[in-house]
């Protein structure tokens, strides 16, 4: 079936559901862009509100390690090694940005591998060279094997600061949110390339959620969001009709159970077997579970959550920059000062990024969009990173 | 090719391969790449790249159709 057949369909299916009624969530930042440039919402039925989450790396990185990194910027023995996004990310203080510390003297090199920022170590032997190190798990195997080859060659002056996170915790925090129930997942394409298809099973089979893992161009992503709409509905429909064709009151029936919720319909599928297989790319899992293991860490708008950060393992702590240069046991420690919990703790005021981050807030709804935060003047990450939800918002505006 | 949002993965033509360390072409453009997690990938192999590292081969057809979806996403982002 053609696109525009998809959208037909749909549209009937949709018919007769509320407006916003039904939430699906994208959980990755070029998810985010292509479905932005696509103005795919605009096409969507209105029973449909299609919310990005904290799939941009870069966008969930709490203000107070952005700024622990700009510390480490400012020593005259540190080159700061990272990738091109988080050049502009602001930390707790507005305007204070890798950025503006370059401008100021620090030395700051935007890399597009981990591997560059080992090579640079390499060739500046009487510095500290830190990689700073914010992504998933797209980017977290690469890391890892930088680390090894730093291990094996004996690099000394490379270390990494490992602000690694791992996607399942996340997508398992924000579920717990009855508030803001989340009907429909659009899974991370190249996460999925790494950790497997399967590792979203859990989505459909303890959550009742169906889950949908998409590819990136224009058409792949759309198919991919209708695909789940259509599951989504489908799941609705046949919760609804067991509950109508249960029988009533009697609680030992066998008609309904207690599982409320995770009906037989809901589904995991894979739209982007090009590049994701089931069981995902052993190498890499095995790369990044001989350096790295699970740890709690904040995420901005989530708060802590516990097993979803990387750190670097005992055996490689030679080269882990927390230990070196923050003296801790690789967890990015009370420094946080953010044990209440709360997300918003150091964020600069009046910036909603937490709440946009969570999906519970629109980029449109927040009152400094497009006034007070552009693109050319942030507050928070979700303008200025390049797959943030405000930056694609703002970017894309005016599509209709 | 320049450096792009983190998550983008590009898909490469591979054109030399040495050991671990490899050389990717896309768009007339010669790019390093990492071969670690693609142990079984040849020359003339298509591959996602992703931070400098390939992270999984693509079929051929599918590696045309992604190369120019890529360049449309760089476009946007420019």
């Amino acid at each position: 079936m053609r696109l525009n057949e998809q959208l037909e369909a749909l549209h009937k299916e949709y018919e007769d559901v509320k407006p916003g009624s039904v939430v699906l969530m994208e959980i990755c930042g070029t998810h985010t862009m292509a479905i932005a440039k696509a103005g795919l919402r605009q096409l969507l039925p209105e029973g449909i509100r299609l919310i990005s989450g904290p799939g941009c790396p870069v966008c969930v990185t709490p203000a107070a390690q952005i700024d622990r990194i700009l510390a480490l910027s400012d020593r005259p023995d540190v080159i700061i090694t990272t990738y091109g996004d988080l050049l502009r990310v602001p930390g707790s203080r507005r305007g204070d940005t890798l950025a503006r510390h370059k401008a100021g003297g620090s030395d700051v090199r935007i890399v597009y591998s981990p591997m560059d920022a080992l090579e640079l170590a390499q060739q500046n032997p009487d510095k500290n060279v830190v990689f700073a190190g914010v992504g998933f798990e797209t980017s977290a195997p690469g890391t890892a094997a930088s680390l090894l080859a730093a291990a094996e060659d004996g690099v000394h002056n490379f270390s990494v600061l490992s602000y690694l996170k791992t996607t399942e915790p996340a997508v398992r925090t924000l579920l717990k949110d009855t508030a803001h129930p989340i009907d429909g997942f659009l899974c991370p394409g190249h996460v999925a390339s790494i950790i497997g298809a399967e590792a979203f099973r859990f989505l459909p089979e303890e959550y009742g959620v169906p889950a949908v893992v998409g590819g990136f161009e224009k058409e792949s992503v759309a198919a991919a969001v209708i695909r789940l709409a259509h599951l989504v509905h489908h799941a609705q429909e046949e919760k609804n009709a067991g509950e109508t064709t249960g029988t009533a009151g009697d609680t030992e029936s066998t008609g309904t159970t207690e599982t409320a919720g995770v009906t037989k319909a809901a589904a995991l599928e894979n739209l982007y077997t090009r590049a994701v297989t089931a069981e995902g790319n052993q190498a890499a899992k095995a790369c990044m579970d001989i350096v790295f293991e699970p740890c709690d860490t904040e995420w901005r708008g989530l708060g802590r959550i516990p097993g979803s950060g990387l750190r670097i393992r005992e055996a490689y702590k030679a080269h882990d920059a927390e230990r070196r240069f923050f003296g801790t046991e690789g967890e990015h420690s009370e420094d946080q000062q953010t044990a209440e919990g709360n997300g918003y703790t150091g964020e600069p005021a009046g910036c909603r990024c937490g709440e946009i981050l969570k999906g519970v807030l629109s980029p449109e709804d927040c009152p400094l969009f497009g006034r007070v935060c552009t693109p050319m003047d942030p507050v928070g990450p979700c303008m200025v990173s390049s797959e943030g939800a405000c930056a694609a918002a703002y970017k894309y505006r005016g599509i209709l | 090719m320049e450096d792009s949002g983190m998550c983008l993965a590009v898909p490469l033509k591979l054109v030399e391969k040495n050991g671990k360390n490899g050389m990717g072409e896309f768009d007339g453009a010669m790019r390093r790449v990492r071969l670690d997690f693609v142990p079984m990938a040849d020359l003339g192999d298509y591959v996602l790249v992703h931070a400098g590292f390939a992270i999984e081969t693509i079929a051929p057809q599918q590696a045309e159709a992604d190369r120019k979806a890529y360049k449309e996403v760089m476009d946007a982002l420019k």
